[in-house]
């Protein structure tokens, strides 16, 4: 059986290269792991200020919900701007007025439904209160940012758009730079006076009308296309896009630079690439352990998808989120450095 | 006659791996140093060392009284690595312009450079032609045609004639001989015997160590053999007829 030949080959050849296995056992439970770290820590109970509730509301209501009391409407309007809350309630003349957050659907439903349940619960009690002029107080419902309209695919549109324009970019780059690499060429240019960060920054220049271009298509096809919920300028998403699709690229060569071959790069997508997409916002983290949201914090892709999400839902300008953009062009900037630093294995000048 | 390399006392250490160790040597403006030894000698490191790629574990290498690392001396030397390090994508004309452009050489100087080259290495019909779809042969032709492009004082020429049949080979060998009269001093590496009588003189190395140096004449004489292969035996200190 010359199966067997070709096998026995296989087995030695993956057995001699340590870091492949390595990935293949660990990679796949290290982010099961993180999978179930984040589901069972997104089942958090919502966070709901009140302003002059009346007590059996706010009785019922904290059952389910985790009810802070909040002296006026302007504190509980900065409370859910700065997301510590995710919805207030507001009673005047015994009418209730819910404002939420509006840029999870998620979170709007099982919100409203929650604050509609804890209202019957008190109407429920009335009769007993003996108190005819009151009526049922149906509740007005605000949005602070997006609408009603808004549904899932919708509010994970900017999450999406911004994923798909860093994997893509990330994956060309990667490879690209690795066949500069393989085929003998980055070697000969380096025995020629061209400086380590000329080469890094030719690919950058390079590949970024590509990437321009893809960038391009992608956002326009997403915001006019598929027509996703967006409440902020297109040029503003478009900046944010270009500087994610640019760190991208910094990553993806940057990470060439130590893979053999493409099958070694491809192994850095469930290392680097998987457990961007867990923490990018996608998961609600803010119940999760503090090492899940430290670690959030060192992926560039958590920036650009909040920057995006900010802009597209909350309608938010380029003054509210500068510093995810300073933070963003930050990352790309160390990246590159490093790839300059790491071109040293192959000229020591 | 003026030295335009001068390595002395070369080590290069890799980790716990010693490559090279306690090489000197010089090359003179128009010569051809054949640099001759086995796989594995430590030929491709020299060479390396010589254009600047890595730093001397200890010992100095000059170029043109610049010590090297040095990326304005690197200017001087044309280098052909041992792989043809091609663009595949792009067609021969654009592959020279491209080099030619990291030295600076652009507009109609560097086209008409290319042309040059392209007939000086017979490539001029295939000059439109992508290089995945170059012979071996070819390729290495442009690789030459590339090495040569901004008139390098010093040529080096790692393992060039490897895979190429002997007709071009031996071409090769003229064209080299006409760079070295116009007064460019070549280093080539070979681990073919047979192609060192081209050259001035030889540096026979073995396990990263040079083990004789002079011209041919001069080699065969000191080991009274009859031909380089016996001579590098005999160098190695196996005077005898079994081979390593």
């Amino acid at each position: 059986m010359k199966a067997l030949v070709i096998a026995k080959r296989l087995i030695k050849q993956i057995g001699s290269d340590k870091r492949s296995l390595g990935l293949m056992f660990i990679a796949p439970v290290l982010i099961i792991y993180l999978l179930s770290v984040i589901f069972t820590s997104s089942t958090s109970k919502p966070k709901i200020d009140v302003v002059s509730a009346p007590d059996t509301f706010v009785q019922a209501l904290t059952k389910d919900t985790i009810t802070s009391n909040v002296n006026n409407e302007g504190i509980a309007l900065e409370r859910l701007k700065s997301g510590l809350s995710n919805a207030y309630v507001v009673f005047s003349n015994n009418a209730p007025k819910v404002t939420v957050e509006g840029s999870d659907p998620m979170i709007t439903k099982s919100v409203t439904a929650l604050i509609k349940k804890a209202l019957m619960s008190e109407i429920i009690k009335l009769p007993q209160a003996s108190s005819p002029q009151v009526t049922i107080p149906e509740p007005s419902i605000n949005y602070l940012y997006a609408s009603s309209e808004i549904d899932f695919f919708d509010s994970m549109a900017p999450l999406l758009m911004g994923f798909f324009i860093f994997f893509f970019v990330f994956l060309i780059a990667g490879v690209s730079f690795l066949r500069e690499r393989i085929s003998g060429t980055l070697e000969r240019i380096l025995a020629t006076p061209l400086k380590r960060y000329e080469i890094v920054f030719g690919y950058f220049l390079g590949f970024g009308v590509f990437i321009t271009i893809q960038t391009i298509i992608i956002q326009t096809f997403m915001v006019y296309g598929l027509k996703v919920f967006t409440n902020g300028n297109f040029f503003l998403i478009l900046l944010i896009n270009l500087l994610l699709a640019g760190q991208s690229l910094a990553l993806g060569t940057l990470l060439s630079a130590f893979a053999k071959n493409e099958f070694q790069l491809f192994q850095f997508i469930p290392i680097v690439i998987v457990p961007q997409i867990l923490f990018s916002g996608i998961f609600d983290l803010s119940e999760a352990p503090v090492w899940v949201n430290a670690l959030s914090h060192i992926f560039p892709l958590t920036y650009g998808a909040k920057a995006l999400k900010d802009v597209m839902i909350r309608g938010l300008g380029l003054m509210d989120i500068w510093k995810e953009l300073i933070i963003i062009v930050a990352f790309g900037v160390v990246f590159i450095s490093l790839n300059s630093l790491a071109l040293k294995k192959y000229r020591k000048i | 006659m003026q030295s335009l390399v001068e390595v002395r006392n070369l080590k290069q250490q890799f980790g716990t791996q010693v490559v090279l160790e306690n090489v000197s040597l010089d090359i003179f403006e128009g010569e051809i140093l054949g640099v001759l030894g086995p796989s594995g000698a430590g030929k491709t490191t020299l060479v390396k060392a010589i254009v600047g790629m890595n730093q001397p574990t200890s010992g100095s290498i000059n170029i043109l009284g610049t010590k090297m690392p040095s990326l304005s001396a690197v200017r001087n030397i044309g280098y052909m690595a041992q792989s043809d390090a091609l663009y595949e994508d792009l067609n021969a004309i654009d592959n020279l312009l491209f080099f030619g452009e990291l030295y600076g050489i652009k507009g109609k100087e560097a086209k008409e450079r290319t042309m040059e080259l392209l007939e000086i290495v017979k490539l001029l019909d295939d000059s439109k032609k992508q290089i995945k779809n170059f012979s071996g042969g070819m390729k290495r032709r442009l690789s030459l045609a590339a090495a040569l492009f901004h008139k390098p004082k010093i040529l080096i020429l790692d393992e060039p004639t490897v895979g190429i049949d002997p007709v071009l080979r031996m071409e090769f060998w003229k064209e080299f001989e006409r760079i070295k009269n116009a007064g460019t001093a070549i280093i080539v590496t070979t681990h073919v015997m047979d192609e060192a009588r081209h050259c001035q003189r030889l540096a026979l190395i073995r396990n990263g160590g040079i083990i004789a140096l002079g011209s041919p004449r001069e080699l065969l004489d000191q080991s009274s053999t009859e031909n380089l292969e016996d001579a590098f035996l005999y160098f190695s200190g196996v005077k005898g007829g079994y081979s390593l």
